[in-house]
Parts: C-alpha cells; sequence; structure tokens
C-alpha cells in the first residue's frame, strides 16, 4: 500500500523531468498526483489542501538547484512538507508530577485503548523501572473489565477491581486514592470507547478529566481510519485537553494517512505506535520515519532496532553450535521460521526496507512459511531429527497431515537443506550478529534507489 | 441483570421508537449531511465550469471514504449525463446521481437466507475491533426473532476476556454458548460446538473468531485452517463467511476485504458503527470492485442496532432532506 503513494510521485518526477523550471502550469497534473495519493492514503481533504497549498508556493520558482532536476525538486517539497507536518521531536510520556501520575486513555470503540493501556504500563515497567497501576472505566463494553485485568494479571502489576454497576468517576477516584496508598508511581485509566458526537459519553469523559487531572490524556485512535480521523481528533481535542495521540495497528498495510490528519488537526504529538497485538508491541513514533515510510523510502533504521531486539542471542549460538556440529535439524528450522513470523512475517520485515531492495516473490513468500511449519508439525520427531528418513509414504502421510501436497513436501525439503547450507556459510564468518550486520551492509548508503534524490 | 447496560439501554429504548427506517436514517444523517452539501455546492447552477463541477463532487465523494475509483466512475457518468441534457437543473442532476448510486448498490441487497441446512454455520472474520462480537450477539437477537435456535462458538481464544464478552452476549439472548480456554485451538472449540449444535438440535450456529489483520498471513492461514475443520464436519459448511467492517475504515477496508475473500471466501459484509461515523462511502468502493452481498449495518452498541441493507434506503438517506 505504501508503495503506491512513492509510485505517484515517481510519476510525477517523470512528468516533470524534462522541463526547464517549475511552474504554475507545470505542477498542475503533479500537485493533482499528489492530492489523489494523499487522499487515497486515507489524509483528510482540508489537511490535502493546506499542504497543497504549501507545496505549490515552495515549488514555484526558487528552489531548483544545480543538483535536483525539477522533477526531483518537486519531490523534494513534497518530502520536506510531509516530514514537517508530522512534527520533528520524539515525544515520551511526562512523568513529573506528584506520583500517583495520572495517565487518561480516550477514543472511539475498538481503537484499542485497553490494549495500548496494558502496553503503556509494561513499558513503564521495564523502562522506565516504575509501579504501575491499571484501572477500567470502561462499565459499558461486556467484559471489558476483565479484558483489562487479565492484562494486568499478565504483567504483573497491581490492578484496582472496578464493577459495571459503578459509576466511571468514582470509580477513577477510588482507583487514585488506592494508587496513592499503595506508594505506585504511575496509574493508568482505560475508559469505554466513545462516539465524538456522544454529547453524553463525551460529557462523562470530559468530568472524569476533571476529576483525574491526569498528566497526560492520550487518544488512541486506528491507522486504518479513514477520513473521519479529522473529524474524530478535532471532537476529541476540543472536549478534552489531549497531551498526545497513539496510532495503533500500524502493523497493517494502511497507508496510515489518519496520522498526518490528526496531527495536524489537533496539533498534538504522535507518541508511540501500536504495532501488534501483543502486549510488547508498542514503540515510540518517529515523525521522519513516518514521513518517509509514507514515501516509500523505507525504515531502515526500525528494522535493525527490531531484529536486535527479537532475536535472541542466545537462541542464536545454540543454532550456530548445532550448525558447526551438523545437528540443524528441521526443528530448528521451524524455531527459524517461527522467529522471522513473529517478526511480523518477512512482509513486515520487507515492508521497511527500502523501495528496490525487494527480494524476487518467491523468497519472501510467507504463505509457504506457514505450509512449511504445518509440514513439520506434521513430523515425527525422530523425522525432524533426521530429515533423511522422509522418503515416499511418509511423504504422503506428511502432505496429508498438513493439507498439502507431496511436491510440496519436496520443495520445503530441497528449501531446508539450501537453508543448511547458507547457515554453514553464515556460520564460518560468524555469529547470527553477523548476519544481521551482512543485511545492513546491504543497504545502500543512502538516497532511494531508481534514481530518486536522498532526502 | 446487566446493570452495567443500564444506561446505554435505556439511550436504546428511547431512540428505538422512531421505528426502524427512521433510526437508520438518524444514524446516517451526517453521512446524508455531507452529500447533501456537497450537492448544493456542485449543482449551482450551469455557470460552474465542468472542471469545477468534477473537482467538487469528485472531493466531496472522496471525503465520504467513496474511494479515487468508485467517485471517478460516478462523476464521469453524472458529466456524461449533463452533457447530453438540456436542462441542466440540478433536481435532475441529483436524480441521475441517485440512480448511479443506487446502481452501484443494488447488487450488494442480498439479503442472508437461512437455509435448511442443519445446523447452519455462519462464521465471523475480520480485523481487530471492528465489531464481530457485538455483531454476534445482535444477528443472534435477529435470528432468534425469526424462530431460528441459536448457539454461539467462543473461537476467539487469543483477545483477553474475548470469551466471557462473548458469553454476556449469550446470556442477553438466553442461548448456550460453547467455549474453551483462552489461548486453546480456535478450530477445535467452533468444531465441538457444531457437534454439540447437531446434539442439541439447534437451527444456526454463529462462530467468533479473534481479530486479525489481513497482512498477517499465518494468522489468514489459521483462519483458513478453521474453515476446513468447519467443512470437515459438513462439506457445505461454513454456509456464511460474514467479514465484519469498520465503516470508519478508509480505503484499507478494500484491502481487507479482498484479503479475507481470498483466505475464506466471504460470502457477505456487515458495515459497523455507521451510527458514528460522517462517512460510509466505503460501500461505494466494495460494491464496485468486490461485489460482495452487505447483509447487515451496525448503527449502534446495542444488542437491537443491526439493520439489513437496503439500496434505496441507503442513497434516500444519503440526500434526503431535513
Ligand atoms: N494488530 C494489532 N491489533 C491491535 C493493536 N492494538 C490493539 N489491537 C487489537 O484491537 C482490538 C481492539 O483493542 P481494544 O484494546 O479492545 O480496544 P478498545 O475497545 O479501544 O479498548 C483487539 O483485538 C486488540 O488485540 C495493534 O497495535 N496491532
Ligand atoms: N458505535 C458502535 N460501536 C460498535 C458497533 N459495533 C461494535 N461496536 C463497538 O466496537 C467495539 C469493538 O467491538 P467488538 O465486537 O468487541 O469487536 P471485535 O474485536 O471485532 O469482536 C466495542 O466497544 C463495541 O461495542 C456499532 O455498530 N456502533
Ligand atoms: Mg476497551
Ligand atoms: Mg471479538
Amino acid at each position: 500500500m505504501f508503495d503506491n503513494l512513492s509510485q505517484r510521485l515517481q510519476q510525477t518526477v517523470a512528468q516533470l523531468t524534462g522541463k526547464g523550471r517549475l511552474t504554475e502550469d507545470n505542477i498542475q497534473e503533479a500537485l493533482r498526483n499528489v492530492r489523489i495519493a494523499l487522499l487515497e492514503a486515507d489524509v483528510a481533504l482540508p489537511v490535502v489542501k493546506d499542504f497543497l497549498e504549501t507545496v505549490k508556493s515552495r515549488a514555484i520558482g526558487a528552489e531548483i538547484t544545480q543538483t535536483l532536476n525539477p522533477g526531483q525538486a518537486f519531490i523534494k517539497v513534497v518530502s520536506d512538507e510531509l516530514t514537517a507536518l508530522m512534527g520533528t521531536a520524539n515525544s515520551t510520556l511526562n512523568l513529573k508530577a506528584q506520583p500517583p501520575v495520572v495517565i487518561l486513555m480516550a477514543g472511539l470503540q475498538g481503537s484499542g485503548k485497553t490494549t495500548t493501556a496494558a502496553k503503556l504500563a509494561k513499558l513503564l515497567i521495564d523502562q522506565e523501572k516504575k509501579t504501575v497501576m491499571l484501572v477500567s472505566c470502561d462499565v459499558y463494553r461486556p467484559a471489558a473489565i476483565k479484558q483489562l485485568e487479565t492484562l494486568a494479571l499478565q504483567l504483573n502489576t497491581p490492578f484496582f477491581a472496578s464493577h459495571s454497576h459503578e459509576d466511571p468517576a468514582t470509580i477513577a477516584k477510588a482507583a487514585l486514592t488506592a494508587a496513592s496508598n499503595q506508594g505506585c508511581d504511575v496509574l493508568i485509566v482505560d475508559t469505554a470507547g466513545r462516539l465524538h458526537i456522544d454529547t453524553d459519553m463525551m460529557q462523562e469523559i470530559k468530568t472524569l478529566h476533571g476529576v483525574m487531572q491526569p498528566t497526560e490524556t492520550l487518544f488512541v485512535v486506528d491507522s486504518m481510519t479513514g477520513q473521519d480521523a479529522a473529524n474524530t481528533a478535532k471532537a476529541f481535542n476540543d472536549a478534552l485537553p489531549l497531551t498526545g495521540v497513539i496510532l495503533t495497528k500500524t502493523d497493517g498495510d494502511a497507508r496510515g494517512g489518519a496520522a498526518l490528519s490528526i496531527r495536524q488537526i489537533t496539533g498534538k504529538p504522535i507518541k508511540f505506535i501500536g504495532v501488534g497485538e501483543k502486549i510488547d508491541a508498542l514503540e515510540a513514533f518517529h515523525p521522519d520515519r513516518m514521513a518517509n515510510r509514507i514515501l516509500g523510502m523505507g525504515d531502515v533504521l526500525t528494522l535493525v532496532e527490531e531484529a536486535k531486539r527479537k532475536i535472541d542471542e542466545k537462541q542464536a549460538q545454540k543454532v550456530a553450535k548445532k550448525i558447526q556440529k551438523g545437528q540443524f535439524d528441521l526443528q530448528d528450522f521451524r524455531d527459524q521460521l517461527k522467529q522471522m513470523q513473529d517478526m511480523g512475517g518477512m512482509g513486515s520485515l520487507l515492508k521497511k526496507l527500502p523501495m528496490g531492495l525487494k527480494l524476487p516473490q518467491s523468497a519472501v513468500d510467507d504463505k509457504m512459511f506457514v505450509q512449511f511449519t504445518a509440514m513439520i508439525d506434521s513430523m515425527t520427531l525422530q523425522e525432524r531429527r533426521y530429515p533423511a528418513l522422509i522418503k515416499g509414504s511418509r511423504k504422503i502421510r506428511i502432505a496429508q497431515g498438513s493439507g498439502t501436497q507431496v511436491p510440496d513436501v519436496n520443495r520445503m525439503l530441497k528449501q531446508f537443506m539450501q537453508m543448511e547450507k547458507m547457515l554453514k556459510k553464515f556460520n564460518k564468518k560468524g555469529s547470527m550478529k553477523n548476519m544481521m550486520r551482512q543485511m545492513q551492509g546491504m543497504m545502500p548508503p543512502g538516497g532511494m534507489p531508481g534514481g530518486l534524490p536522498p532526502f | 441483570m446487566f446493570g452495567f447496560m443500564r444506561k446505554k439501554e435505556e439511550a436504546v429504548s428511547e431512540e428505538q421508537k422512531p421505528g426502524l427506517f427512521s433510526r437508520l436514517k438518524q444514524s446516517l444523517t451526517k453521512t446524508r449531511q455531507q452529500f447533501t452539501i456537497a450537492l448544493s455546492q456542485s449543482l449551482l447552477g450551469s455557470q460552474v465550469s465542468d472542471a469545477e463541477f468534477l473537482e467538487t463532487i469528485e472531493t466531496q465523494l472522496l471525503m465520504a471514504d467513496v474511494g479515487v475509483a468508485a467517485s471517478e466512475k460516478i462523476v464521469a457518468h453524472l458529466i456524461s449525463a449533463r452533457a447530453k441534457q438540456t436542462t441542466q437543473d440540478a433536481p435532475h442532476l441529483q436524480e441521475v446521481l441517485n440512480t448511479a448510486l443506487v446502481d452501484i448498490l443494488k447488487p450488494c441487497e442480498q439479503a442472508l437466507k437461512i437455509s435448511a441446512h442443519k445446523p447452519y454455520v455462519i462464521l465471523m472474520v475480520g480485523i481487530n475491533g471492528a465489531g464481530k462480537t457485538t455483531t454476534i450477539g445482535k444477528l443472534a437477537k435477529h435470528l432468534q426473532a425469526e424462530g431460528k435456535k441459536v448457539m454461539l462458538a467462543a473461537g476467539d481464544t487469543f483477545r483477553a476476556a474475548a470469551i466471557e464478552q462473548l458469553s454476556v452476549w449469550g446470556e442477553r439472548n438466553q442461548i448456550p454458548v460453547i467455549s474453551g480456554v483462552q489461548g486453546g485451538d480456535s478450530a477445535a472449540i467452533i468444531f465441538d460446538a457444531l457437534q454439540a449444535a447437531k446434539a442439541r438440535d439447534m437451527d444456526v450456529v454463529i462462530a467468533d473468531t479473534a481479530g486479525r489483520l489481513h497482512t498477517q498471513q499465518h494468522l489468514m492461514a489459521e483462519l483458513a485452517k478453521i474453515k476446513r475443520v468447519i467443512g470437515k464436519f459438513d462439506s457445505h459448511a461454513p454456509h456464511e463467511v460474514l467479514l465484519v467492517l469498520d465503516a470508519g475504515s478508509g480505503q484499507n477496508a478494500m484491502q481487507q476485504a479482498k484479503q479475507f475473500q481470498a483466505a475464506t471466501d466471504v460470502s457477505g459484509i456487515v458495515l459497523t458503527k455507521l451510527d458514528g461515523t460522517a462517512k460510509g462511502g466505503i460501500v461505494f468502493a466494495l460494491a464496485e470492485e468486490l461485489k460482495l452481498p452487505i447483509r447487515f449495518l451496525g448503527v449502534g452498541e446495542a444488542i437491537d442496532d443491526l439493520r439489513a441493507f437496503n439500496a434505496e434506503d441507503f442513497v434516500a438517506a444519503l440526500f434526503e432532506d431535513k
């Protein structure tokens, strides 16, 4: 999905290349392309309009230099403006207040408030060494309180029990007292999802805000939101003094134009992004990276960071040892596949690579991985350990067990042998760490492939 | 019994008074306003140049999440109609636009019909937080009102308290919910439910599943597996695969629909949260590109907030003044 915008922009470059300079006339079509691209990315129309005005005034005349052709110059203006719009700084949570510091979650139904409340708690516990209490003021959605309680239990962090017949403000006040008595550093207050046009419910959260005086009031919004993101963000921002925004479900393929809209309309920083359902799937928001991602530059830094964090060094060493001894078996192969999937699958990994670095489709097929995993799951432990055992009737059984065909099983075994070979090679050069370094080495030193200028 | 829904249920019973259709219109007021503004702006008269006309109407359609492709098609149609006509007055063009929009949606107007298969199996799929579980609660009531014996299967074993959430909807409908443990095998639980339904002579089983992003290929494969396992129970099942889409979502809804269709042969769409968003225009893009039946609209969080989809009503509700 992200490709689309950059494709359009590349088209724009092509159209403008050869033109002597940028004029109001010759950038019309380019501007229209950008407009459509941004709308396709779900950027709200008023934001698109503002944006195009700025781009237009910047693009005409002055900014063509010796090094950039007019098309490139135009793209540079688009890119610079987009980055500026996303904000400049990487924001963090403000914890400088009398403890317990209160964090209030707000947003529409299903946007990810409860999950994000737990993710924030984990982040504060792990990274800031805070004691965090969680409380739910969602007395409407069935089992909403239980949902947060389950997550708190997973985190092994204090949970203030509430009941669906209680009043949200009363619950919150009692929780604040409890958090204070227990010496908690932070109290995270989860709330029910509400529509910005539901005046009763908006009043309810205003009251809650008044009672709690939170240090952080975070608007949680789904990154797949369409044009309406602008309206809801404005309404929530008008009703509550928001301190920040959290953009969820960015592990999907929405181009995330909502991020631009919300940022522009509320002026509030996007502080974190949700990158998965698991409790640790929360990342700091980097405006420049988001803008780059939208423009198809790839998010190389995030990829490397992610890989570093997730690939367990010990596991890698264990595998390395097994390879050395010639003991790398199908079970290890399966573990490797799983690790890749945990990182969001090849698709997710590759999305973060710059354009042009796409591997051939056959090498990156996640479906194949799923199939492979199913096949290995259908094997006996012995077969996993000694793949050479897998012959005729065993192949048929494995194919049946995994809903595949014998040629698929053959393909998998071949792939396994290739991986074994490849790993042996890597292993000679060093550990998995080296492999990651090599991946980094594959990246171009800067700039986008395909003739686009480095931004 | 369900004291925690007190506030909501009061609100609902008040709102129900005007009847189903006006309630639907009420929930679409925002959409209607937007289109009305769009129209009055774009149909101001013949002074408006074709370029401006195109720009305005296309812009407004886009703003309602209609999508570039569908918008362009509608606009092109309007322009050619305008060129052919000697009278270029607004009411006439509005009629042309109305007809064009109804034409797009009409093929999707196919109500969910529960066939004689017993149990008739409905599988709910969709991304996280779209409204699957809530829609099950509403759908169960709807089907019970048609005299069906309904059972629910708690196939979301991933999200915290998802089982408890579905159980509450089961209690509200006073129908059985078959569930396992959190982290359990979704396909196995649904299979159990099918056997239980057969033993207990149920007419319909509605199976909940965990929300998943269409980009998570291993989870999509899991969904395909769930479908296969259901097929082992009854080769015709699932008889209906309902994709639940959030009306507030933008153009990404198209990708969602395509991917879920590829994984599970979606047979119908439920568009939720139409009470909350100013748009709903993604329906046109979906109808244009996927031609999937739109079975229901979700217009609130309460048990009665489910509407059958009707093309004329939908379009009329968009444009009717006051
Ligand atoms: N893939 C993905 N799912 C998420 C993310 N954040 C939340 N979810 C899921 O979205 C659904 C709704 O989340 P929930 O926290 O219940 O939303 P709430 O109604 O706003 O409290 C759940 O299925 C969550 O697991 C995210 O960043 N990525
Ligand atoms: N306003 C409104 N909220 C809805 C509608 N359908 C579902 N919801 C809410 O959206 C949130 C997520 O719904 P849920 O059924 O848990 O989604 P699931 O993750 O797909 O099962 C809950 O807070 C629901 O109450 C609807 O039609 N209108
Ligand atoms: Mg919640
Ligand atoms: Mg659910």
